[in-house]
């Protein structure tokens, strides 16, 4: 068992960093009652983003948290890049190239934009490199630079998402699960968001995972789209078909 | 005049002791939400270590070296063996288990080495050097303020300047965050533990040679003291711990010079009390609970 | 504002678990839910059975008196005082969460109070039942005061910073009696009169059965009224604030007072148990209210299962009993003075301490937990409290409380566990 594990750490390790496929077999999560998630099958191919949709309560957090290893599956398989994550630790599936940004923005309230992103960054680059990779986020989101210094809970929602997103990308992961970035966000800063994930899979070839509720958001750079109800998987369609067939769109997603 | 001078300088020392005490309980509370009421014990345990190895080598720098060592690993060994199984849905059960820390370590000490109170030697003299005509500071005080404030200069580097400083705040402050960002938290945690552990252990050490000497209890009082700065200064501060430290030391000279030493216990609970009463986050609270 | 009204909401409002993380926690959602129904429907009848378990129990009590020697019975009067203030203690660790390290002062409190009016009475001429029973009630109403200012600055306060000024109180419980000394006495303490056994028992029962007697009775009466305070809204408001403090604020439950009254109820007790503790002794001193003895009360509540009248008593028993035992088996060792001296003091300190740790990282309801939920038949679910036995059924249902524990548990996951 532990053998294996050290193997599977290993293979992780080892793996560049570009996109990876992330896929979900028959994931089933929570006890006793009703699952939460009920043999939920997603398959994220590398360097596509997928939509990740559903009402409020249909599992989309759930589903996120227990790739990051945050929950525990009840049973079923997380499989990243051809490796099963059963027994990895959360440090260990972030440290391999999987990245979360939680729900809420989860800035650290009390650190500075700058120690907030060297910390995303810092289990990948040290010194100068480290330093170089803030940058580069900072070129990518220029209202983080005018506010290096400011402590995370001095920092607008648009900021801390921006803030939040840099930080999970800072270390170059290879799948990047994403909770509700649109949530209570101005429509600018929305496309800003979507802009950038969009230009990360063309250009580095990123996985995404995007839960949202904000559905002609996350449509508009999606290639593909699941839609969960009630934690069961109940379309899984291209996003052109969603975002073009109104018959479709009103049986699944109710508009 | 002279006397409050004087009285004034020994606060001040003291008060470094306290102060690092103190920090060494806001670090063990930022890093693990656990007021850690076994610290003076464990303190104690390692004063007890540089004693002996002061004993066999005749030096009081390997000694001190020692009770820094031994500091550290009482850190690990509690955190590893016992705290970690505090219940993190009760807030209540960590003291309770550092209280059961107390009572183990206490005991053990007093059936191997007997409750008698061993005098320890000072490094330096204790008598206070005469300025113009004023005694002002003993040369010990003197090395205690430097080593105490050096030591938290030294920390507050640590944790500001440096990526292990970064990821034992970040894993304090948003653990959950810390390790979907990869941070090893819960080794962070053990760090916590080992690096407050082993400044406690200082503080005592410098504590106890002014004080009547080393007893399982010698600490017990350094704890309440250095518990009240934390509380006056904010759990969550650092600099209010140093700044808590150096006004409790003062507060205790005064009250123990002008009043007597019996006085003392009831001058640090009436202020713990009105402290807690009037703002219960502590002096510094809203300034300085942020930084560092 | 009525309790119907605040108690039926506290019920859902128990925290969420999340929105939609997972299943709800048997651990959040259980104990309030049960605690909230039941003493409602049974309040009523609840009374009346109190008193007569009580008084059952306690006059089992007063029968094992004459089947043990008087050393065993000198036992069980220290038992018993100990046990007054072990009952208040796991109410108000095991019903409002607030942890007190400083009952031991609180007994001393109401051992000075209960010495110094004995002491006014005999000089005054008053003896006998009379005395005693007026010195008791000084006794209550000084650690009634000390308690209410206590809990005064402990209902703003959260977890740690309680522990810490209780802590802190009895360390400076021996300079309050050096600087007050012309009252107290110093370290030397105050000495009473010897009460000795009523002319009319005087052939019947030695003196130690006498004083147990006095004992299981205050205990019985103290206890008595704590079991009725829990079972009745007053507890209902407790465990509510403890559950969930906010929520419990929003249904109009007035958090503060709930805690003040909780923490001024626990003293009184402790502080009977401080007066016969005294009157047992014929002294009060701060020797023998040290940092200590505190801790060893918090030993027996934990030990016995928190929030647990039962638990307090048979925690009550183990600390003063393993002590004495440690005491003797280590007397039967042929060891040096030294080593011996070194052993009785502090042997049983380690074993507790020990038994501490294990029983709260790894048992939790503490010895409680090991005995039949309902211990007594369905009759008396409520039963409360004498001397002999806190039976509390009511209790096994209410008392998921504080230190639950999740052995080996990573932090974060822990709404999912088990």
């Amino acid at each position: 068992m532990s053998a294996e594990r050290t193997d599977a750490r290993g293979a992780l390790r080892a793996a560049e960093r570009t996109g990876a496929e992330l896929r979900l077999e028959g994931l089933t999560v929570g006890y006793g009652g009703a699952p939460v998630l009920r043999g939920v099958d997603v398959r994220v191919p590398a360097g596509t983003i997928v939509a990740l949709l559903g009402a409020n309560g249909a599992g989309k957090t759930t589903l996120l948290r227990t790739v990051s290893g945050l929950l525990p599956a009840a049973s079923g398989r997380i499989v990243f890049d051809g490796v099963d994550l059963a027994g990895v630790s959360v440090e260990d599936r972030a440290r391999a190239g999987l990245a979360q940004v939680p729900e809420g923005r989860s800035v650290v309230a009390e650190l500075t934009v700058d120690e907030n992103l060297r910390l995303g960054g810092l289990q990948r680059f040290r010194g100068r490199r480290l330093t170089a990779a803030v940058d580069g986020i900072y070129g990518m989101f220029e209202p983080l630079a005018r506010r290096r210094r400011a402590a995370g809970h001095q920092l607008s929602g648009g900021e801390r998402q921006m803030l939040a997103l840099g930080r999970a990308i800072i270390a170059e992961p290879r799948v990047l699960l994403l909770d509700e970035p649109s949530l209570g966000l101005a429509p600018r800063v929305v496309a800003q968001i979507m802009a950038v994930l969009r230009g990360l899979r063309d250009e580095r070839g990123l996985t995404v995972l995007l839960a949202e509720q904000n559905v002609t958001s996350a449509l508009a750079v999606a290639d593909h789209g699941v839609v969960l109800n009630l934690g069961e998987v109940v379309a899984d369609r291209p996003a052109e078909d969603l975002r073009t067939d109104s018959a479709l769109r009103h049986a699944y997603l109710g508009f | 005049m002279d006397r409050l001078l004087f009285l004034l300088a020994t606060g001040l020392a003291r008060g470094a002791i306290f102060a690092l005490f103190a920090l060494a309980l806001v670090l063990i509370w930022r890093a693990a939400r656990v007021v850690n009421f076994a610290q003076g014990a464990m303190a104690v345990v390692a004063v007890y270590v540089a004693f002996a190895v002061t004993g066999l080598t005749g030096s009081y720098w390997i000694g001190l070296a020692s009770a820094l060592v031994a500091g550290g690993l009482m850190g690990l060994v509690v955190e590893r063996g016992v705290m970690r199984f505090a219940s993190h849905a009760s807030p209540l059960s960590g003291v309770i288990i550092a209280i059961g820390v107390v009572m183990v370590l206490q005991s053990a000490l007093g059936i191997a080495f007997g409750s008698n109170t061993r005098p320890m030697e000072a490094p330096f003299s204790e008598s206070p050097i005469v300025i113009g005509g004023v005694p002002v500071l003993s040369p010990y005080d003197l090395f205690v303020l430097i080593l105490a404030v050096g030591l938290m200069g030294v920390l507050a580097l640590l944790f500001t300047r440096t990526s292990l400083g970064l990821q034992l705040r970040a894993s304090a402050f948003a653990p959950e965050v810390s390790r979907l960002l990869g941070v090893r938290v819960t080794r962070m945690v053990t760090a916590g533990w080992v690096l407050a552990s082993a400044v406690g252990a200082l503080a005592a050490l410098l504590l106890v040679p002014t004080e009547l000497g080393l007893n399982p209890h010698s600490a017990d009082m350094l704890f309440v003291s250095a518990f009240t700065v934390a509380v006056v200064g904010g759990l969550d501060s650092p600099p209010g711990a140093l700044i808590g430290g150096l006004a409790v030391g003062v507060l205790i000279s005064l009250v123990t010079g002008y009043l007597g030493a019996t006085v003392a216990p009831i001058a640090v609970l009436v202020l713990l009390v009105a402290v807690l009463l009037v703002r219960p986050g502590g002096l510094f609270a809203t300034t300085e609970a942020r930084t560092a | 504002m009525s309790a119907d009204t605040n108690a039926r909401p506290a019920a859902s409002a128990t925290p969420p678990a999340g929105i939609e993380a997972a299943t709800p926690s048997p651990r959040t959602s259980g104990p309030l839910t049960t605690s909230i129904r039941a003493p409602r429907e049974r309040r009523r009848r609840s009374t009346p059975r109190l008193l007569v378990t009580a008084l059952v129990l306690t006059l089992v009590a007063i029968g094992a008196t004459f089947l043990l020697d008087p050393y065993r019975n000198y036992q069980f009067a220290l038992i018993a005082a100990t046990f007054c203030a072990t009952a208040g203690l796991t109410l108000l660790i095991g019903l409002t969460g607030q942890l007190s390290l400083g009952h031991a002062a609180l007994m001393a409190a109401g051992g000075y109070g209960y010495a110094l009016t004995a002491n006014a009475l005999t000089d005054a001429g008053v003896d006998g039942v009379p005395r005693f029973v007026v010195s008791l009630a000084a006794a209550a109403a000084a650690s009634a005061l000390l308690g209410l200012l206590l809990g005064l600055a402990a209902a703003r306060l959260k977890g740690p910073y309680l522990s810490g000024v209780t802590l802190v109180l009895v360390i400076a419980l021996p300079a309050f009696t050096s600087v007050f000394s012309g009252v107290f006495r110093g370290d030397q303490g105050v000495q009473i009169a010897y009460d000795g056994v009523p002319e009319v028992l005087r052939r019947i029962i030695a003196v130690e059965q006498w004083q147990a007697w006095v004992a299981i009775l205050v205990a019985a009466v103290f206890v008595t009224w704590l079991a009725a305070l829990r079972n009745g809204r007053a507890g209902l408001r407790m465990r509510a604030v403890r559950d969930d403090e906010t929520a419990a604020r929003l249904q109009g439950v007035r958090a503060g007072r709930v805690k003040v009254l909780a923490f001024t109820a626990s003293s009184v007790t402790a502080g009977a148990g401080g007066a016969v503790l005294c009157f047992v002794t014929q002294s009060v001193s701060p020797g023998a209210y040290t940092l200590a003895f505190s801790l060893l009360l918090l030993v027996a509540v934990v030990i016995g299962g928190l929030g647990s009248l039962l638990g307090a008593f048979l925690g009550s028993i183990v600390i003063v009993m393993l002590p004495w035992l440690i005491q003797t088996a280590t007397g039967a060792l042929d060891l040096s003075a030294d080593a011996a001296q070194r052993l009785t003091g502090n042997l049983p300190v380690l074993v507790f301490g020990v038994l501490l740790i294990v029983v709260t990282a790894a048992w939790p309801g503490g010895i409680r937990a090991t005995l039949p939920k309902r211990l007594f038949s369905k009759r008396m679910p409520r039963a409360a409290a004498a001397p002999a036995a806190g039976p509390d059924a009511a209790v096994a249902a209410d008392s998921d409380l504080e230190p639950r524990t999740d052995s080996a548990a990573e932090p974060i996951p822990t709404t999912t566990e088990r």
